[in-house]
């Protein structure tokens, strides 16, 4: 497959070891309206663009522009932005998956991922708050979806954070109370994405844990593992 | 979404749904097959398909109008004088295409796009989009074309237009003079725009939009002027607002003489009014 990632310099961009952070296109867009805030507030400078046949293509002036200078930049649907300082890759997603292309899409993105060889990713996204559980309407509405194995490695940081796991829900309720499955009901692609690398992955594992954020938002952190046992420390 | 009234409405949302993608393989296969897009390039006496890989025309200053009054305003303005060829014709299907062009028999009567060039100065090529493009056509009809055309030394001017009522402006649209331009460049584009930027929160999407997007990422020289009207058919006043551009250091060069642009605007205008009603 080829890549989706095209560098805005002339230069090759080594994004191997970052963390990524990347928003699902979700209820009230909090990913998206969260990275926006991660790129402005740390003023991240953008290093490629993600050049996908998946998403509707979308043009502006830039949202990020501190001066008349940088105002006149164009910004397109999807770009990448990263710290050198902070091993940190930020991808922002500006507009929805074309119909029918969201499995493509899925697949792309998890191969520029594998490509890029980041260390962990994390995924924000959101949820309807009218289709919470009962535990889910009591305290915070934040909510973490681990995958498995980086429990391991990141150990009790959640636990200490206080944060709640997102709660199974019963896969045919009023039927079957025992089996249970994750729900993420306008999540987008967010359940599909996590299920991609949990179980899929013929190539390589995919393990992390995913974090919720805002207002009923979901995030999921996933690591990488490598065949180069070097890469297996997480920071 | 039921109302007070008893009626229910739709309910339009920014919530997302993941689409459940069990449609039958094949039945996908054969609706992306239909929906290819497919460009007839016109070299010499003869008709050759866009097989013919070799195929690279080299282009100095490429304009891309989309919509019918871009494309009135190529017509009146920028190819009323000088001999224009047709080079090339993009064929498209989807649900809104509307029947047949029936007046450039050299190439499939349902062209939805024509490529022209300039027959004193093969540099200068045209492309006049009028038809509808389906979003997931965009990007492939942007790689398909410009993967004909050679990048070095290239420029590229999109022309387009919208309704007004999806400009968003902090100020009352009142206090602003409709039709009206505004301009998207890429970072490789050194010329100054010659009118305003677009102003955030506004965004450009569609055909211009991918096109746009493609030069950004190519790092290609491109500029989209972009029209904002209260007009949505074919209208002399928003074919009109793009006049600045006729200032551009490209078109300068080969735009000499605009004398018959009126007589062409004027025979554009009466060809799409309604021909007779019911009171005559």
């Amino acid at each position: 497959m080829e890549t989706i990632f095209i560098p805005s310099g002339n230069c090759c961009v080594n994004l191997k070891g970052y963390t990524l952070i990347m928003p699902v296109v979700s209820v009230g867009n909090v990913g998206q309206l969260t990275v926006d805030l991660i790129i402005s507030t740390l003023t991240l400078p953008r290093v490629g663009y993600i050049h996908s046949d998946c998403l509707l293509p979308v043009v502006g002036n830039n949202p990020y522009a501190t001066t008349s200078e940088n105002s006149a930049e164009i910004c397109i649907c999807s770009e990448v932005y990263a710290s050198t300082d902070r091993k940190l890759a930020v991808l922002q997603i500006r507009s929805p998956i074309i119909q029918g292309k969201h499995r493509l899409f899925r697949q792309q993105l998890l191969s520029w991922i594998k490509e890029s060889e980041f260390s962990k990713v994390v995924t924000l996204s959101s949820s309807y708050a009218y289709q919470r559980v009962d535990q889910q309407l009591i305290g915070t509405p934040l909510r973490y979806l681990a995958t498995p194995a980086l429990q391991t490695i990141v150990g009790d940081k959640f636990h200490t954070l206080k944060w709640k796991e997102l709660e199974r829900v019963a896969a045919f309720p009023g039927i079957n109370e025992v089996e249970q499955e994750i729900s993420i009901p306008g999540g987008g692609i967010t359940k599909s994405f996590y299920s991609d690398r949990v179980i899929k992955t013929p190539w390589h594992r995919h393990n992390g844990r995913s974090r919720v954020l805002g207002d009923y938002c979901l995030a999921v952190a996933s690591h990488q593992l490598s065949s180069n046992s070097a890469d297996l420390t997480v920071r | 979404m039921a109302t007070f009234f008893g009626e229910v409405l739709p309910v339009f949302s920014r919530a997302v749904e993941e689409e459940e993608e069990d449609e039958d393989e094949e039945i996908r296969r054969e609706l992306e097959g239909r929906r290819e897009i497919t460009i007839q390039w016109c070299t010499g006496s003869r008709a050759s398909t866009e097989s013919s890989l070799d195929l690279s025309f080299t282009c100095s200053t490429f304009l891309i109008a989309v919509g019918q009054n871009a494309v009135g305003f190529l017509n009146s303005f920028v190819q009323c004088s000088g001999s224009w060829e047709i080079i090339g014709a993009v064929t498209l299907w989807n649900e809104r295409v509307k029947g047949t062009d029936t007046v450039n028999r050299q190439f499939p009567t349902d062209s939805s796009c024509l490529l022209y060039r300039l027959t004193s100065n093969p540099m200068i090529l045209t492309c006049h989009c009028s038809c509808y493009m389906a979003d997931d056509q965009l990007f492939q009809w942007t790689e398909k074309v410009f993967g004909n055309i050679q990048k070095r030394n290239l420029e590229v001017i999109i022309l387009s237009s919208c309704s007004v009522t999806e400009y968003k402006s902090p100020s009352s649209i009142s206090n602003i003079t409709v039709p009206f331009l505004r301009a998207l460049k890429t970072s490789a584009f050194q010329e100054t725009p010659h009118c305003p930027l677009l102003e955030q929160p506004n965004v450009i999407s569609g055909l211009s939009a991918a096109v746009l997007s493609y030069c950004q990422v190519r790092q290609i020289p491109a500029v989209l002027y972009h029209c904002y009207s209260d007009v949505t058919t074919l209208d002399s006043l928003t074919i009109e607002a793009f006049r600045p551009l006729l200032a551009c250091k490209s078109l300068v060069s080969f735009v000499k003489d605009t004398s018959r642009s009126a007589e062409i605007l004027k025979q554009l205008v009466d060809m799409s009014k309604i021909q007779s009603n019911l009171y005559t």
